[in-house]
């Protein structure tokens, strides 16, 4: 049993995990944090951005004049931002039988694999992690080709000149397998491979090993896995909340008895309280309306803004803020808003209780209502003539790398009244901005990660015991930043097994049994005799089919008889069917039972002679010896058959078959 | 044998009061809970008294399981769990969590309110059972406890109808509840996986019927509103706020926009935005179609039907108006058809079932002089039209869910005798499994043929599967030979060997020496070889070896010879084994006792 780990960023996983005869891709997480190396893509000409110095080595024997571009003392790449793939030379991913996505976030690497690898297999996902995980797709398709670049930059991934330039680049691993984005075609090719699942539906993958998901309530629909045979438990916790925000909560107990626990998706903000930043938000917000300030939220379509949208419905009223647009500006701004309002099974208690009302779960219908929240599909339409300021938007991509957010940041940059305020904790906010400095504009940095943090993961693990626990190293020690924080890093007995980028694991598993059924027919013909209290034993013999994995045992089927005109010569010319061994046994022949025993069936003339290892008996008037020891018995007896199988059903008598 | 027990309360050849005792695997589960529309008396609700006659049914059923929100599959439930009493859990989809308590309190107001019944159920009933629901979601396997396992499969029929998948063990029933095997305007087709239960437990509404009427019936509507419409006459349809008025909504919407009628359509107060609310927010029980455009487009948001105000009614000109209740025995819908009952241009049109004693009831029966109250007549002079428009599965489509299901034997209910006799029969023809079709109160026992699961020593099995090869030989099946441990709950097969080791106990060897005397004028090793021969020609298959120590094996039996003292032509042959050979020697012993047959080398 194998792990293969093909990507290295921990909240964005993506391992093969080899069980039984099945290779099971978990995630297929897409590391987006390449993008921060790029220009910003602008959605109307950016005087500023094109007035950039292009880069050149102090040496001046490096000039890249179209491809790197200096900011503020940053070189960026003057291309179509590129994406960081997972690994796709540690295995075959043709070999893929199936993907198991745990939630939307996870899934966005999907095209890359499914339509370029070969794959054949099937994707596992739940209903709302297909249909927001296609949302969030469509957008970042759309971002990318409404502002389609001519060139692509390759020359500054050549080792050569890589290693000359300065950091981060130079730093940057595997430039030339980083892809731009896919295209729609590609995303409707990839979720059509998508077969929807419920939470704890068994689903049986070729007869050897079940999956099921499990509620992990970090995001609507989110889930983790239990992958598992009869014997053999593997459970695969990614992205899993404790926190009481939208979803459904989080599915503990059923993690229980794994003999392996991969446990990827810990919270990236472990030092900041998720309610905390949700206060500094609002009063941030707050703040900047009233001095007449304008506020950006990058933020990504789906998930915690549901929650902020819900937290601003309660805190518009108390803190004057009624008449305030809120605009919410993306490609997928209305699907998300409608689609969050429908996936009743999938929400928290108090929610569902809303739809047997039957009121919309997400109060973001009544401020869509009352007119207090706006969507839109772009800044170019409609919103350009009805937008008002101070206004709030939530806008993509939290990268500020592409999407309407560019624009935002370009007009409302150089104010110092306007605030820009990072709720989403995928990107270092200084590397988000550099691009864009000098800023004037104030940032504000309350990054809302409600995944599991350090205390509570440990609380859970003691609650579930997995035998062991598989994550990547990332958890095996404090932040770089916090060296001395040991309570942010994971500490276990036995310690957890760490993984990286291209990292094998061999899972330490014993695999000792297997299912087996008896069929009804063999079942009824086993005789089982109690050989201590408690514990009984029956021989089985029985012819075993082995189908899709599935092994069942039935009866020996009788030979058939011979055809009765061919009359045989003599019986005992046919030597017998090979059947098999006899049963073993076990247990001793006590002397003075057996000499019983024998005098019973009219053998009275014995002689018993003591040994060093038991007795010798011998049958004076049937010239036989018989050799009983405490763990053998030796018959010797010439040319009388008929007693030589008496003496051989009497000691058996004594004897227990197995 | 073990067995699985079949007891129906309701739906036993009849339609109505849907209630199933199902017993498997000493589990005791109670399939839908409903009410009978044909009556006012006790014979509304199943028979309880049958699983026991001291009240409370807590201690005797393991859990109850309502397939869908019609009151005949869920009309008595509150009677049940209330006042004869039940406290465990009721499963029951989310959709028909929301609307189910709906639906019993429009039957707890006409019943009580207008009919002024006592000893019936409450309100507060009606909450009290609802808190008693465990919601399901689609696919969910959900564990009732360590053995019961149920699931549900998507039924069609209406929102949030289900099919469960009942398995304790590795015995298993299906029930299918209403369901409909081909999509309709607002719903899919029921779907259900090759689960191979040992039964299915099918509705039989349409038992004989065997091309889906439903398309005409859609027609016909349409055509009869149409027309209607046309000379310039106003059509009731008196609904229930829930189920089949969306769909007609759905079907007047869609016609009107394609035939670019302008006629207004009016759906009675208070109704139309909750109950069309349900159909928003449990958007994904609708069907595929629906699904996909609701973000541009939300079917149950309609433009033509708007909400009706009273004052309407006296409007000249045509119109189309849905009000409650369904069976025109009070409010809204009885105000309207007393204003449009003189007009022969206007019509009703009675989309479903109507109980005896309803006006709906009277008129569909023919009655045009109608007494109202306050010794008043009323004349009815209007057009009166039924139509039937539930979603059922039709012949065609029963056996296509067969097919799905593949079932080891059959059950029917939820139909008409003569129907169910026909429908038996063809089952039985095609499919070549048992059918029955219980009245109420009748119990039928299907016999299940359980396999044991057991745990297998790896060593063995892969042992086994070695030698095995990879493909089975049916001219020669392979025994396997191993021990079966039965220790508290768990039964382990492993080898012989291990087992002993597994058990701490010694192994005891018994072994047989046998000297045989034999005529054979040669030296001692010439008579080896000789008795190798021989029995090389007579032992096919067996491994015989000729060992340089002047041993003959034959498997793992040791022959050695030896020259008699007095006469150097009698041989002794010494013959050992163990018991684990006793087949083997035995005969190899008789038969060398016979002498080696002259002519060999």
């Amino acid at each position: 049993m194998k792990l293969y780990c093909l990507s290295g960023h921990p909240t964005l996983p993506c391992n093969v995990l080899k069980f039984k005869s099945t290779t099971i891709m978990l995630d297929c997480g897409l590391d987006t944090t390449s993008v921060l190396n790029f220009l910003p893509l602008p959605l109307v000409h950016s005087p500023r951005l094109s007035k950039l110095p292009s880069w050149v080595s102090k040496d001046g024997t490096i000039n890249l004049e179209k491809e790197l571009k200096e900011c503020a003392g940053r070189v960026f790449v003057d291309s179509q931002p590129e994406f960081c793939l997972p690994e796709r030379e540690l295995l075959d991913l043709s070999t893929v039988d199936v993907i198991l996505v745990s939630n939307y976030h996870c899934m966005m690497a999907l095209p890359y694999i499914t339509e370029h690898t070969g794959f054949t297999g099937t994707v596992y996902a739940t209903e709302p992690t297909l249909q927001i995980g296609r949302l969030l797709m469509e957008e970042l398709v759309t971002f990318m080709e409404r502002v389609p670049k001519a060139q692509s930059a390759t020359c500054w991934k050549n080792k050569e000149i890589q290693r000359m330039l300065p950091g981060p680049l130079k730093d940057a691993v595997d430039v030339w397998t980083w892809k731009r984005s896919y295209s729609m075609q590609e995303v409707n090719s990839a979720l059509s491979k998508v077969q929807l699942v419920g939470y704890s539906q068994k689903v049986e993958l070729f007869g050897a090993v079940q999956v099921s998901p499990l509620s992990s309530g970090y995001s609507l629909g989110s889930s983790n896995w239990i992958i598992q045979s009869h014997h053999e438990k593997v459970s695969y916790v990614s992205g899993s909340s404790l926190l009481t925000t939208h979803p459904q909560p989080m599915d503990q107990s059923s993690l229980k008895n794994s003999d392996v626990l991969i446990l990827t998706g810990l919270t990236q903000m472990p030092t900041a309280n998720p309610d905390g930043m949700l206060g500094e938000f609002c009063s941030n917000l707050a703040m900047t309306i009233r001095a007449g300030g304008n506020v950006l939220v990058p933020c990504y379509s789906s998930g915690v803004i549901y929650d902020l949208l819900e937290c601003l419905y309660q805190f518009i009223d108390n803190a004057n803020l009624g008449t305030t647009p809120f605009y919410f500006i993306s490609p997928v701004a209305n699907s998300s808003l409608e689609f969050s309002q429908i996936f009743a099974e999938w929400l928290c208690h108090n929610k569902q209780s809303k739809v047997y009302l039957p009121e919309p779960p997400f109060p973001h219908a009544e401020l869509i209502q009352t007119n207090k929240l706006k969507h839109y599909s772009s800044i170019h339409g409609d919103f350009s003539s009805e937008f008002r300021q101070p206004c709030v938007v939530f806008t993509g991509h939290p990268s500020l790398r592409f999407g309407d957010v560019v624009h935002f940041m370009e007009l409302w940059g150089k104010s110092s009244l306007n605030t820009i305020i990072f709720t989403e904790p995928d990107f270092s906010y200084l590397d988000a901005l550099a691009p864009y400095q000098p800023l004037a504009m104030k940032c504000v940095y309350c990054p809302i990660d409600t995944r599991l943090n350090f205390h509570q993961v440990s609380k859970l693990l003691k609650e579930v015991q997995p035998l062991h626990v598989v994550c990547p190293e990332q958890y095996t020690q404090p932040p770089q930043s916090q060296a001395h924080r040991s309570d942010l890093m994971l500490e276990l007995h036995p310690p957890p097994m760490p993984y990286r980028r291209c990292s094998v694991l061999n899972l330490p598993f014993r695999r000792r049994y297997e299912r087996v059924y008896i069929l009804p027919e063999l079942a009824n013909s086993l005789v089982p005799s109690e050989i201590k209290p408690g514990v009984s034993l029956a021989t089985v013999s029985a012819v075993l089919h082995s189908k899709d994995n599935k092994h069942t045992l039935q009866s020996v089927p009788k030979a058939p008889p011979a055809p009765p005109s061919k009359k045989r010569k003599r019986v005992p010319e046919e030597p017998p069917v090979l059947l098999g061994p006899k049963p073993l046994l076990s247990g001793a022949v006590p002397l003075e039972a057996f000499l019983a025993t024998l005098q019973k069936h009219g053998i009275t003339e014995v002689k018993v002679e003591e040994t060093a290892d038991g007795h010798i008996l011998h049958l004076q008037a049937e010239d036989t010896l018989i050799q009983l020891e405490e763990d053998g018995t030796h018959i010797v007896c010439d040319n009388n058959e008929p007693l030589r199988t008496t003496l051989r059903d009497l000691v058996l008598r004594f004897l227990q078959r197995l | 044998m073990p067995e699985i027990k079949v007891t129906p309360l309701g739906a036993g050849q009849d339609v109505g009061r849907s209630c199933i005792l199902v017993s498997i695997g000493g589990k005791n589960i109670m399939l839908d809970c409903g009410m009978h529309m044909g009556y006012n008396d006790d014979r509304r609700f199943p028979d309880f008294s049958y699983i026991t006659q001291n009240g409370r049914l807590t201690e005797f059923l393991d859990c109850v399981i309502i397939s869908h929100f019609h009151l005949d599959h869920c009309g008595a439930l509150p009677f049940m769990s209330e006042m004869v009493g039940y406290d465990g859990p009721i499963y029951m989809t989310h959709p028909t969590k929301a609307i189910c308590p709906i639906l019993l309190e429009d039957f707890r107001k006409i019943t009580v309110d207008k009919k002024g019944e006592t000893n019936f159920f409450t309100s507060q009933m009606i909450k009290d059972c609802m808190k008693k629901v465990v919601p399901l979601n689609l696919h969910q396997t959900v564990q009732v406890d360590d053995e019961l396992e149920i699931k549900a499969y998507y039924a069609g029929h209406v929102l949030g109808a289900a099919m469960v998948h009942i398995k304790v063990g590795s015995e298993s029933v299906v029930y299918t509840g209403d369901y409909n095997m081909t999509p309709d305007r607002h719903l899919g087709a029921a779907w259900i996986d090759k689960c191979r239960p040992d039964l299915l437990i099918s509705e039989s509404t349409y038992a004989t019927t065997i091309r889906d009427s439903k398309r005409c019936r859609e027609r016909d509507f349409l055509k009869k509103v149409h027309e209607s419409i046309e000379r310039g006459g106003k059509v009731l349809i008196p609904v229930f706020a829930l189920g089949r008025a969306q769909e007609l909504c759905i079907l007047l919407e869609t016609f009107w926009e394609r035939m670019n009628l302008k006629a207004p359509i009016y759906f009675s107060t208070g109704l139309t935005e909750k109950a069309n609310h349900y159909y928003k927010l449990f958007i994904t029980w609708t069907n595929q179609k629906i699904r996909k455009t609701f973000v541009q487009r939300n079917m149950f948001e309609f433009k033509h039907i708007k909400a009706f105000d009273r004052s309407y009614a006296d409007n000249p000109g045509p119109m189309v108006v849905f009000a409650t209740p369904g069976m025109l025995h009070a409010g809204q819908s009885l105000q309207i058809f007393k204003k449009w009952a003189g007009n022969e241009k206007n019509m009703v049109i009675m989309p479903g079932y109507c109980v005896q004693g309803t006006i709906g009831h009277k008129i569909l029966n023919g009655q045009r002089k109608l007494e109202m109250e306050g010794r008043s007549t009323l004349d009815v002079k209007l057009q009166v039209e039924y139509m039937s428009f539930s979603a059922h599965a039709d012949a065609k489509g029963i056996m296509q869910l067969i097919r799905m299901a593949e079932p080891r034997n059959m059950l029917l209910v939820h139909g008409e005798a003569v129907k169910m006799e026909f429908l038996k029969g063809k089952i039985e023809q095609e499919f070549s499994i048992d059918c029955h079709m219980p009245a109420n109160g009748e119990t039928v026992a299907v016999t299940t043929n359980p396999s044991v699961p057991v745990d297998i020593s790896l060593n063995l099995l892969k042992r086994e599967m070695a030698l095995g090869g990879p493909l089975p030989d049916p001219k020669k099946p392979r025994t396997m030979h191993g021990t079966l441990i039965m220790k508290e709950n768990s039964l382990k097969l492993v080898s012989s060997e291990q087992a002993l080791k597994e058990l701490g106990l010694n192994e005891h060897q018994l072994r047989f020496t046998c000297r045989v005397q034999l005529q054979d004028p040669h030296s001692d090793s010439d008579t080896l070889h000789r008795i190798y021969t021989h029995l090389k020609s007579v032992l096919k298959g067996y491994t015989i070896q000729h060992l340089p120590d002047g041993t003959v094996m034959v498997e793992s039996i040791v022959i050695k010879v030896s020259s008699c003292a007095e006469d150097a032509n009698t041989k002794v042959l010494l013959l050992s084994w163990s018991y684990q050979d006793e087949d083997l020697g035995s005969f190899l012993s008789t038969l060398l006792k016979k002498g080696l047959p002259s002519g060999l080398c």
